[in-house]
């Protein structure tokens, strides 16, 4: 494949949380000044060439829904080349894959990624409500996120013995890592006993097995490969990316036990970077339930198909297991600002190429680090971006 | 929680929750409407569309045909509801992903089967309910293994 390499030269967000007191454009900026912040020989906004903002929600809390042309307005880059992104729960590493094809294909050199998501200045009832009466008028009525994966968690359970305590463990390592993460939303550890005792949500699915509704930004710059030198002598490159999608409805899923979207996006993006699951030295992957997480460790290939659940209790995600998952606390305990949230997990993969991780530091082997969101109706799409610290 | 409670809390959609007839579904509705149970399969390879489409995704065939079904099948997987998303879904509440015999999948409620007597495989057939003079749903209750009989209408 003939494209123009391409590295992330600096990369941040601020704290996830409750952020009622910043408007979505106050957060924008503050994830803007913390990317520009992190570049290690300095960077100049000005050089920023063109921008892709992403946000999911748009339409739901006022004007985002044209961030294209209020985003640089808010941050200082009136003037610029700047698109929204929607790509349902993985917009944000859409953003960061299609502001990566600006570079790669020469047309631009220096490329803003940002993705800004408000989830909570509307209360849980109108947002919940608007949502049950979203959608396709017949197949999605009163539909809610937890039903969309309590169903694979079900058959799961039915298919390959996975446990409950299985399930249980990925919260209870998300919540370990996020304890650990000065920029996750729930900075709490919980035991098993805590996720198996909380309020039922959706069978078999209880409150701790499903991630918060969190306000947040992230960012990245990219800049092509040869040009790295300018902002850092230690550059993190992208290896690789590939996005798939799959039917949207329930009624006609090829199987409850995995997701084709994340295995197909997950195959693409391994051939472009020219490794395969082996190679991977730590993964941020899509848990917004603990199911979600088996599903995903299988369907990225870590493990074999049904074995996700022994994977996790038995420690080989954990921080120092075998392949380290979801060190930056994932979506259960950072949280998923759902435009931010690609992004954010690109931040982690960099800091941790990097070795800038703190007490979350993972031990580096290949040098490869992969990320991957999976969502939409019935998860009907996925897109994995593998990043790498080796010259490319 | 028994029986008898979640066939009170089975559900009566809100209007505003009703199934519309919608451009490519509008025979499927209104054959439920006739209490018959019939889907769009593709007139090339022979795969169910449901939801119905204007082409078939596997060989993109825009030709098809609406073909009636038995309404009879297993459950395949299901959840149970155990916060209400929208006021007009009392929870607890269930939700089926039910198999019909010919391979195509449908969601909807049970009627008759409390939440913690629901396992995947269970025998289930389709009912018909009337919501008002032009609307009518389809459910799925408990049905023997072998069962032969024609599918019936709830009060
Ligand atoms: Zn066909």
């Amino acid at each position: 494949m003939a494209w123009n390499k391409v590295a992330v030269i600096g990369a941040g967000l601020l704290k996830f949380g409750e952020l009622f007191d910043k408007s979505y454009e106050q957060m924008a900026a503050e994830a803007f000044q913390a990317a520009i912040g992190s570049v290690d020989k300095g960077f100049d906004p000005a050089m920023v060439e063109a921008a892709f903002v992403s946000t999911q929600r748009g339409t739901l809390w006022g004007q985002e829904g044209i961030a294209g042309n209020t985003v640089p307005s808010a941050i200082g880059l009136a003037g610029i080349a700047c698109t929204r992104i929607e790509n349902a729960c993985p917009s944000g590493s859409d953003a960061f894959r299609v502001g990566a094809m600006a570079v790669a294909s020469g047309v631009h050199d220096v490329v803003l990624v940002i993705g800004v998501e408000k989830m909570r200045d509307k209360s849980s009832d109108e947002g919940l409500l608007a949502r049950a009466a979203s959608g396709h008028p017949v197949y999605t009525r009163g539909e809610s996120a937890p039903v969309l994966f309590a169903p694979f968690a079900t058959r799961h359970m039915h298919e390959f013995g996975t446990t409950r305590e299985m399930l249980a463990s990925v919260a209870v390592k998300n919540h370990y890592n996020g304890a650990r993460d000065p920029y996750a939303h729930f900075r709490n550890e919980i035991t098993i006993e805590d996720v198996l005792s909380a309020p039922p949500v959706c069978h078999p699915l209880g409150l701790l097995d499903c991630c918060p509704q969190t306000d947040g930004a992230a960012a990245a710059l990219l800049a092509p490969a040869d040009r790295a030198v300018e902002f850092t002598d230690r550059p993190v490159y992208i290896a690789g990316f590939g996005v798939a999608t799959d039917h949207p409805y329930l009624h006609e899923k090829a199987s409850f036990v995995g997701l084709p979207a994340t295995t197909a996006a997950s195959q693409r993006a391994y051939e472009m970077a020219g490794i395969g699951p082996g190679d991977i030295d730590m993964a941020e992957v899509h848990d917004c339930f603990t199911i979600t997480e088996i599903l995903d460790i299988e369907d990225l290939g870590f493990c074999e198909k049904g074995k996700g659940g022994v994977m996790s209790i038995e420690g080989d995600t954990a921080l120092s297991g075998r392949l380290p998952v979801n060190t930056s606390g994932g979506l259960l305990a950072k949280g998923h600002p759902i435009g931010a949230t690609g992004i954010a997990q690109l931040t982690e993969c960099w800091w941790q190429l990097r070795e800038d991780a703190g007490e979350r530091q993972v031990r580096l082997e290949q040098g490869f680090a992969l990320q991957h969101n999976v969502g939409g109706r019935g998860s009907g799409v996925s897109v994995v971006n593998i990043l790498t610290r080796n010259e490319r | 929680m028994t029986t008898e409670q979640a066939t009170e809390t089975a559900q009566r959609p809100h209007p505003a929750l009703w199934g519309v007839l919608y451009r490519s579904s509008t025979p499927f509705w209104e054959a439920v409407r006739r209490h018959e149970l019939s889907l769009q399969r593709c007139a090339e390879c022979g795969r169910w569309l449901f939801p119905p489409r204007p082409m078939c995704p596997d060989c993109r065939c825009a030709e098809s045909e609406w073909v009636p079904v038995s309404g009879r099948g297993t459950v395949h997987s299901w959840v149970t509801y155990d916060e209400s998303p929208h006021p007009a879904f009392a929870a607890p509440y269930s939700v089926l992903l039910v198999e019909l015999e010919e391979g195509a999948r449908l969601v909807s409620n049970p009627v008759d089967i409390a939440p913690d007597e629901l396992e995947i495989g269970m025998p289930v057939r389709v009912v018909f309910r009337d919501e008002g003079d032009d609307f009518t749903v389809f459910l799925f209750e408990r049905a023997t293994p072998d069962a032969q009989e024609e599918p019936a209408s709830a009060q």
